[in-house]
């Protein structure tokens, strides 16, 4: 902070509709700067540990053996050749396995963290294709695969629901998602829709996705007695240990996650079977171990994204006001969980509507847990619906953009809440501008170069705003004036430890250079799951209360003759280095001389942030216009993305390099949605098929071009810090905004993404 | 062989992969296993200058071979200058990439320095420009899921002295 400010106050104490904006979010300073990441120079030199990387002494190497059917009986198991193999300390089963607990689901208990209630290895049942069904342990990885290998199962399969079709029939409405029962209907949207003027209805179906984070899921872990460690690369370090403690019927504090870096997460990294079975064999063996997920395993284990079914349908007056909204659709879902991909939350906060129907109805298969995946709901929400606003507009003959901005809601059109900030209009003119939104023909096939067909396309970004119950924070400050936070939160590329620490310093009038961070283990404060962005304002409204709690202590601390005796937190401000009168800035002590003259060396205060009201009070939402521009070859229908451009709103951004990264890096993944991302099942037998970084394909460098993002800016008067986060926004709208600019280039619509090459040729008129 | 400078032992079981031999072995962990199906080029080492997959490389076949990782690029403790170009264009997010894009990027340049042509190269005969629709085709085995290919390539291009 520089010299000139006045007295920064303190915090608000409370996020409720009373309270005022956060002080914080007003400040130049760090506030914004473009700090590099503190962790840097241990990432690029391959100084940072991964969970795969610790080594424990007598650490024994785990592979799985994984069904090949999808639902049955285990009627004979194999395994001697196994247990025979050179270098192997132990083969375990159903049959062998120690009694476990059942795991608790994510969202049904405030630290749960597991995929579904599964048992895991306790009977002979097969509920996936791919489950595991045995872990091998050995001296080495590679004896512990070949072991792996020679496992034997016969199985007795039972009849199982494996395709979409199939299951499709019996779709049914979810259970409470998050709350919410994931259908409303508001006014007439039928009559109203028949009596439009201009409609458009049409069917959007999104495939399965996978996260491949490209750090495989591993723990490294080790009992002492009933006590677990585990070293793994979780988004929930405090929910893990948890649920780890459930399963094995101990204390939450005698189960120890360490993960202070994680190799990519995208909602993939929580509790799934490979850390139950790995701590179930360690205490069967006696032994340290390591389980690191092969790439097949990680699909095999791990699910993903599930598909979706989505029928949006507008109605629209001459003028583009719409009508009548339906956004509606089946999503498959497992039999064992209930993760029912909430598609419809975009078209619930983004137009203005007088009559509109949503709705998700679940279709169970016998296929693994599906789960969180980059912006749940959103990602392909906006797919659907945002290329349904781009045929209605290119139907009526006027621009899309005009025609969104036209249906702009005064209030949240479902809920009913005013919008704790929204600045959509602003980032659509600006994003416009910058993009060069004008030279759009709103023809297809009217831009030509050579065999290349161009195209612009855009659409509307969003997501919500969260701040979960729990974050907490401890903030200690010593003598040499020096700060360390610790708070439970996890880096897994995101920059917390680097954007938390300005965040710290600015609060304390501290040089960044004075705090140190800590993260990524389940002994610090907070329960602070890396998920739903909300980790920048629930580590921000943490360290805003652990703050106000050390003003608070530090008063307690001082003399009476001192410039700021007698006075309340609220009295007194952050000034360089210490604390000053709010009236007086003249008057003020550093946090040197209070612990000095008080004769201690370090004063520490821990605090949990006030639960997340302002989400009761707001509609509260990120958004962003997205633009694309694409090339189409007319003879083989390559399509390459030549310009990007993402025009967002989010509140303050704390720091201008690692936010512009998370949001480029969510639109090179929805870049992956559009164009080539689809885990492929087996219909006949619910095998996943490309199991691999070969056959999953992902965006590489030649698919990714220069990505440009700007920003309002524009605090969120009722968020800490005035931010929100920005890990998921960047990847929704996306799709639709590269589908728009096909779409623009061939004339082709494609509603089943991925678009390859072969659904534009298939549907083109030719050269 | 020789790693960072240093002869090792070849391990005995001949299934180990170049790759393991170093993390698992050598404790060397700053080259990481992301697919071991040469797919995704985390594991990306030199190997007498040249850049290889170690997870598809068997580690007795590299007998007398000198091979440089992430941890041997740091001279005197100070990043080298792709490492340090990495930090300065926010070439990564997680990390877990990074060690093989900053060999691969090592590799690449001498590529490009010999003259090797690829895919997007106009002229085969011509001299190559480190341009970045070059540097994106041949990064291209490396990937990133945390999506940081712009600062990859900016930092590559800054390091090696390239125009846009």
């Amino acid at each position: 902070m520089s010299l000139e400010q006045a007295p920064l106050p303190l915090g608000p104490s409370s996020w409720a509709i009373d309270a005022g904006p956060d002080p914080l979010a007003a400040r130049q300073g760090l506030i914004g700067a473009p700090l590099a990441r503190r962790d840097g120079p241990a990432k690029v030199t391959g100084e940072a540990r991964y969970a795969s990387e610790v080594r424990l002494d007598g650490m024994l190497y785990g592979a799985l053996a994984f069904s090949t059917i999808p639902r049955g009986r285990i009627v004979a198991m194999d395994t001697s050749s196994a247990e025979r193999a050179a270098g192997v300390a132990l083969v375990m089963t159903h049959h062998n396995a120690p009694r476990l607990h059942s795991t608790v689901e994510l969202g049904t208990a405030e630290r749960a963290a597991a995929a579904d209630e599964l048992p895991v290895m306790q009977d002979d049942r097969i509920r996936w294709n791919g489950q595991p069904i045995a872990i091998v342990l050995a001296e080495s990885q590679e004896q512990a695969d070949h072991a792996a290998s020679l496992i034997d199962a016969t199985y007795q399969p039972e009849p199982a629901i494996t395709r979409f079709d199939q299951a499709r029939a019996d779709a049914r409405p979810p259970a409470l998602y998050q709350g919410d029962p994931l259908r409303q209907t508001i006014g007439d949207p039928w009559t109203a829709l028949a009596e439009s003027p201009h409609t458009v209805d049409a069917v959007y179906t999104t495939p399965r996705h996978h996260h491949n984070a490209i750090e495989p899921h591993a723990v490294t872990l080790a009992w002492d007695g009933d006590e677990l460690t585990v070293h793994d690369c979780p988004q929930a370090v405090t929910h893990l240990a948890w649920s780890l403690a459930q399963v094995f019927g101990i204390r939450q504090d005698q189960v120890h996650i360490s993960a202070p870096y994680v190799g990519g997460g995208f909602g993939g990294k929580m509790l799934w079977q490979h850390q139950i079975l790995a701590a179930a064999a360690a205490r069967l063996s006696g032994r340290p171990v390591r389980v690191v997920l092969s790439r097949e395993g990680v699909y095999r284990v791990v699910g993903g994204r599930t598909s979706t079914e989505q029928r949006v349908a507008i109605g629209a007056e001459d003028d583009g006001t719409f009508t009548s909204l339906v956004h509606t659709g089946v999503v498959a879902t497992s039999r064992h969980n209930n993760v029912p991909e909430p598609f419809i939350k975009p078209a619930r906060c983004l137009y203005a509507t007088r009559n509109a129907t949503f709705e998700v109805k679940r279709a169970d298969l016998d296929m693994l847990a599906n789960t969180f995946m980059r912006a749940p709901g959103e990602a392909v929400g906006t797919f659907a619906l945002e290329s349904a606003v781009d045929e209605l507009a290119d139907r009526m003959g006027v621009d899309p953009i005009e025609l969104r901005l036209c249906n702009e809601p005064a209030v949240d059109p479902s809920s009913g809440k005013p919008f704790s900030a929204r600045h959509l209009i602003e980032a659509y003119r600006a994003g416009a501008e910058r993009f060069g939104w004008e030279a759009r023909s709103p023809r297809p096939r009217a831009r030509r170069d050579g065999e290349w067909l161009i195209g612009l396309g855009c659409a509307t970004a969003t997501y919500p705003y969260n701040r979960f119950p729990g974050g907490a924070a401890r903030i200690t400050i010593n003598r040499n004036g020096d700060a360390t936070v610790e708070v439970a939160a996890h880096e897994m590329g995101m920059g917390t430890g680097t954007v938390q620490s300005q965040v710290a310093a600015e609060r304390l009038g501290l040089p960044v250079e004075k705090i140190i961070f800590v993260l990524g283990d389940s002994s610090l404060p907070g329960v602070v799951l890396a998920g739903g962005s909300q980790q920048t304002a629930a580590i921000g409204g943490a360290i805003t209360a652990a703050h106000r709690e050390l003003v608070g202590e530090l008063l307690k601390l001082i003399n009476c003759d001192s410039p700021l005796a007698g006075l309340h937190p609220d009295e007194v401000g952050t000034i360089p280095g210490g604390l000053g009168r709010l009236d007086d800035p003249s008057r003020s002590e550093s946090y040197t001389a209070i612990l000095a003259a008080a004769g201690v060396d370090t004063i520490s205060a821990e605090a949990t942030a006030p639960e997340g009201m302002e989400q009761l009070e707001w509609s509260m939402h990120s958004y962003g216009a997205q633009f694309c521009e694409v090339r189409v070859s007319v003879i083989t229908g390559e399509i390459r993305v030549s310009r990007f451009l993402g025009s967002f709103d989010c509140g303050r951004i704390i720091n201008a390099r690692t936010a512009a990264s998370q949001l480029r890096g969510g639109i090179v993944m929805g870049l992956g949605l559009a164009l080539m991302e689809e885990t492929q099942v087996d219909g006949r037998s619910g095998r996943i098929m490309n199991p691999s970084l070969a056959d999953y394909h992902v965006p590489a460098h030649a698919d990714v071009p220069d990505i440009e993002v700007m920003w309002t800016d524009i605090p969120d008067p009722h968020t800490p810090l005035g931010a929100h986060g920005v890990g998921e926004i960047g990847i929704t709208g996306t799709a639709a905004a590269v589908a728009n600019a096909v779409y623009n280039a061939i004339g082709v619509r494609v509603r089943d993404p991925p678009i390859t090459p072969d659904k534009l040729l298939r549907h083109s008129p030719g050269r | 062989m020789v790693v960072n400078g240093r002869p090792v032992r070849l391990p005995e079981d001949p299934r180990v992969s170049l790759l393991d031999l170093l993390r698992e072995h050598l404790g060397l962990t700053g080259t990481k296993k992301g697919c071991a199906q040469g797919a995704c080029g985390a594991c990306t080492v030199l190997v007498d200058g040249a850049r290889i997959l170690s997870c598809l490389a068997l580690a007795v076949q590299y007998s007398g071979r000198s091979v440089l990782t992430i941890e041997g690029l740091a001279e005197d403790g100070q990043m080298g200058p792709v490492q340090r170009a990495f930090v300065d264009h926010d070439g990564f997010q997680c990390g877990y990439c990074t060690p093989g894009q900053i060999c691969s990027a090592i590799g690449m340049a001498t590529e490009i320095e010999r003259g090797a042509p690829s895919h997007v190269t106009a002229d085969l005969t011509g001299t190559v420009e480190a341009s970045a629709a070059e540097i994106r085709e041949r990064m291209s085995g490396n990937l990133c899921r945390c999506g940081a290919h712009n600062g990859i390539i900016a930092a590559i291009q800054a390091a090696c002295g390239a125009g846009p």
